[in-house]
């Protein structure tokens, strides 16, 4: 009544419902509809199967990533979103029964492969998660860890340029300059997720993956993220998945719409949002704003 | 006397059934006819089975007479028996709140069963008390805590020349916790690598085979483990030592304080594993995220979170390091040495507990006295240990929930 676009677990059930009654009507979710392709791709996924031991999570997934966009994952929970933004990093590897098959083309290199060294991979594609985590350690600490790890300062000026460089990039600088030795965690929700959004620019990734980054912030702690990533965007390749539709329609250029394991629809983000081509992408953006 | 209230109980609960079966005939009742059974067998077994304790504990410790009364006790509780049925019988209406008061009697049950664990608890640490108050009238408790001369002989007779008895605990101190520093030297360090290695690298298979090998470690007698102390270890020790022309003394301090390590190592690994697991995936992932590997990610971020809980989790071990006895009875000797080299014999407090209350002992004597003195020193600094490690593993947990 007061707020018609809260989603209630009752019409999400009832969202649910409608996609098995569509499946029942053999909606075929096998192909993708839209454009999945784009003239100047950073990542190419080619047939990304993955299982968790027998179950399969996500079925036979292409798709390309361009340079300088915001690609929005989108889809009703369990569609397996993280799933696959996890294989782009391969943090799948941290996970004892998940099995990934395909391809997945970073700058040409299959990053698939067995030989594929994950630790300069992973600081070349940086990951913010859905809950903040900064670790036990001061601010300063917090972002100069990846740096330090990866030996990209020589010195101590270096590194105090590089942390103060990604702080700002973050918007958080003004914050905590005057104390950079609290620890991460005193720091507040949305400025923590800020914290980590430093932490990973500091590595100077080429593509940040980010899973549902502001779904434990408040409207204005988000707004600051969305901001940060829209201005991000000039420097790096960033997917985000979300379950908020309108952020996905703020931020993104493109959007992919998951469903049960499989890539249902992608476009430019205008068009998924008014003018869908598959029956289930509209039913499930109409289904959220009735 | 028991069965026959037993009887008189399950009889009493029939009773009741059938009144309260009769009365909900007509009317509704307010509880389920079993309940006014239970609460008839139960409230009038209970009253008669006080009667008898009463009766009992006055004939022991007040009016042995009584005793020559006995026929009349099984008469009474018989009478009190059928007064609390009647009663209760009488009780027994539509809207008598019979679950109730089966509740109330239940939960007074359980209270008692819960406070017996404190009354005992309180009521040893009284006794200690008292004993010890008794020592430090002879015996000023100043030369005992800072006295460094421990020889608890007393003489038996006014003329007796010799042993005047001293009892400075120092050295007993020292002894307990050079041994227990070695012990942790062994068990702390291999104790938590096993945790990181069952609780990050290990795949499934290995940890569901390691964990219940180590918990079986944890299952050894402590008695075994100072044979093993006697018959391996010290000889092993002291022949080593030979050859590196060091002098050791069969009974020695890093004996007792080695086998005393690998007891308390399942200890160690199990808390530590526990608090590691409790570290929140996302924070590793966070690090593995941005490209560090396993072991920066255990070195730098890992064990920075979950060390509050690995220390409390030591101090815990430290405890159980102190409080440790037969182990050392066995293998790190009785002589009081106040030393700090681990090659030589010690002795510590719990020894010399045992040994003072070991064989024909008066009770009053300063000798026997002394072990309470010692038992509740120990005790203090176990419960401070205690409370500090559980305070900080506490303080841990609620950071991460
Ligand atoms: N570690 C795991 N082991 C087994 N199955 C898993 C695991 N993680 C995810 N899954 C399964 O894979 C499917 C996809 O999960 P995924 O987490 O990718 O969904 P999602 O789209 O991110 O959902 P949400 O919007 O709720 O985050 C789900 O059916 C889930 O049950
Ligand atoms: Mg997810």
């Amino acid at each position: 009544m007061y707020n018609e676009n809260l989603i209630t677990e009752e019409n999400i059930e009832m969202i649910n419902e409608n996609f098995i009654e569509d499946e029942q009507l053999k909606i075929d979710i096998s192909e993708t509809v839209g454009d999945i392709h784009v003239e100047d791709p950073r990542i190419i996924a080619k047939n990304v199967n993955v299982f968790y031991g027998e179950k399969i999570a996500i079925n036979n997934v292409s798709i390309d990533i361009g340079k300088n966009e915001v690609l929005a994952m989108i889809g009703p929970s369990g569609c397996g979103k993280s799933t696959f933004l996890r294989c782009l990093n391969r943090m799948n590897d941290t996970i004892e029964s998940c099995k990934v098959q395909g391809e997945i083309y970073l700058d040409n290199k299959n990053i698939l492969e067995k030989k594929t060294d994950v630790v300069p991979l992973r600081a070349r594609v940086g990951m913010v998660f859905q809950k903040p985590n900064p670790f036990p350690k001061s601010i300063y600490d917090n972002v100069a860890y990846g740096p330090k790890i990866h030996g990209l300062a020589k010195n101590k000026t270096e590194l105090d340029e590089i942390v103060f460089n990604s702080l700002e990039r973050a918007g958080l600088l003004a914050e905590v300059k005057d104390r950079l030795n609290s620890p991460g965690t005193s720091l507040s929700g949305g400025q923590q997720q800020r914290l980590c959004i430093a932490r990973t620019i500091a590595v100077s990734p080429e593509v940040i993956l980010m899973d549902e980054p502001c779904s434990a912030l408040d409207p204005i702690a988000t707004a600051k993220v969305e901001q940060l990533i829209y201005e991000l965007k000039e420097n790096f390749t960033i997917v985000i998945v979300t379950h908020a539709m309108q952020q996905a329609a703020r931020v993104s250029q493109r959007t992919a719409y998951f469903h049960l394991g499989n890539l249902v629809e992608v476009g430019a983000t205008e068009k998924i949002f008014t003018t869908p081509q598959h029956k289930l992408t509209e039913s499930y953006i109409t289904g959220r704003f009735g | 006397m028991f069965f026959i209230i037993a009887l008189l109980g399950v009889s009493g609960y029939f009773a009741g059934l059938r009144k309260s079966l009769i009365i909900r005939e007509k009317n509704t009742l307010h509880s389920t006819p079993i309940y006014h059974g239970v609460l008839l067998a139960v409230n009038s077994s209970l009253a008669s089975i006080l009667t008898l304790v009463v009766w009992l504990i006055i004939e022991k410790n007040i009016f042995y007479e009584l005793k020559f009364f006995r026929e009349y006790l099984y008469f009474l509780t018989f009478i009190v028996f059928s007064f609390t049925a009647t009663l209760t019988y009488n009780k027994i209406k539509h809207e008598f709140k019979a679950r109730d008061n089966l509740e109330k009697i239940i939960k007074l049950f359980l209270l008692s069963c819960s406070s017996l664990a404190i009354l005992v608890t309180i009521g040893i640490f009284l006794s200690v008390i008292f004993e010890s108050q008794k020592f430090f009238n002879t015996i000023p408790i100043i030369d005992f805590l800072f006295g460094t001369h421990w020889s608890p002989q007393m003489p038996i007779r006014e003329d007796q020349v010799g042993s005047s008895g001293a009892f400075g605990a120092v050295p007993l101190f020292t002894g307990t916790f050079l041994i227990a520093f070695i012990a942790m030297c062994i068990a702390g360090p291999i104790g938590l690598m096993s945790a990181i290695y069952l609780s990050e690298y290990a795949t499934k298979n290995v940890r569901n085979f390691i964990k219940p090998l180590t918990e079986i470690l944890a299952g050894i007698p402590t008695v075994v483990y100072g044979f093993f102390a006697v018959i391996v270890v010290a000889p092993f020790i002291r022949n080593t030592g030979e050859q590196l022309g060091i002098s050791i003394a069969s009974e020695s301090a890093l004996a007792a304080g080695l086998v005393m390590g690998i007891m308390i190592i399942p200890f160690v690994s199990s808390i530590s594993d526990d608090v590691i697991n409790a570290v929140p995936r996302n924070l590793k992932d966070g690090s593995l995220g941005i490209g560090a590997t396993k072991s920066e990610t255990i070195i730098k971020v890992i064990i920075p979170a979950a060390l509050p809980g690995i220390i409390g989790g030591l101090l815990l071990a430290v405890s159980r390091a102190i409080g440790e006895t037969m182990i050392v009875v066995m293998a790190a000797g009785m002589s009081a040495n106040l030393t700090a080299n681990p090659f030589e014999a010690v002795t510590t407090v719990t020894v010399q507990i045992v040994i003072l209350l070991v064989g024909d002992q008066e009770f009053d004597s300063p000798k026997t006295l002394a072990a309470f003195a010692l038992g509740l020193v120990l005790f203090f600094i176990t419960l401070i240990l205690n409370y500090i490690a559980l305070h900080i593993v506490r303080k841990y947990r609620e950071q991460y929930e």
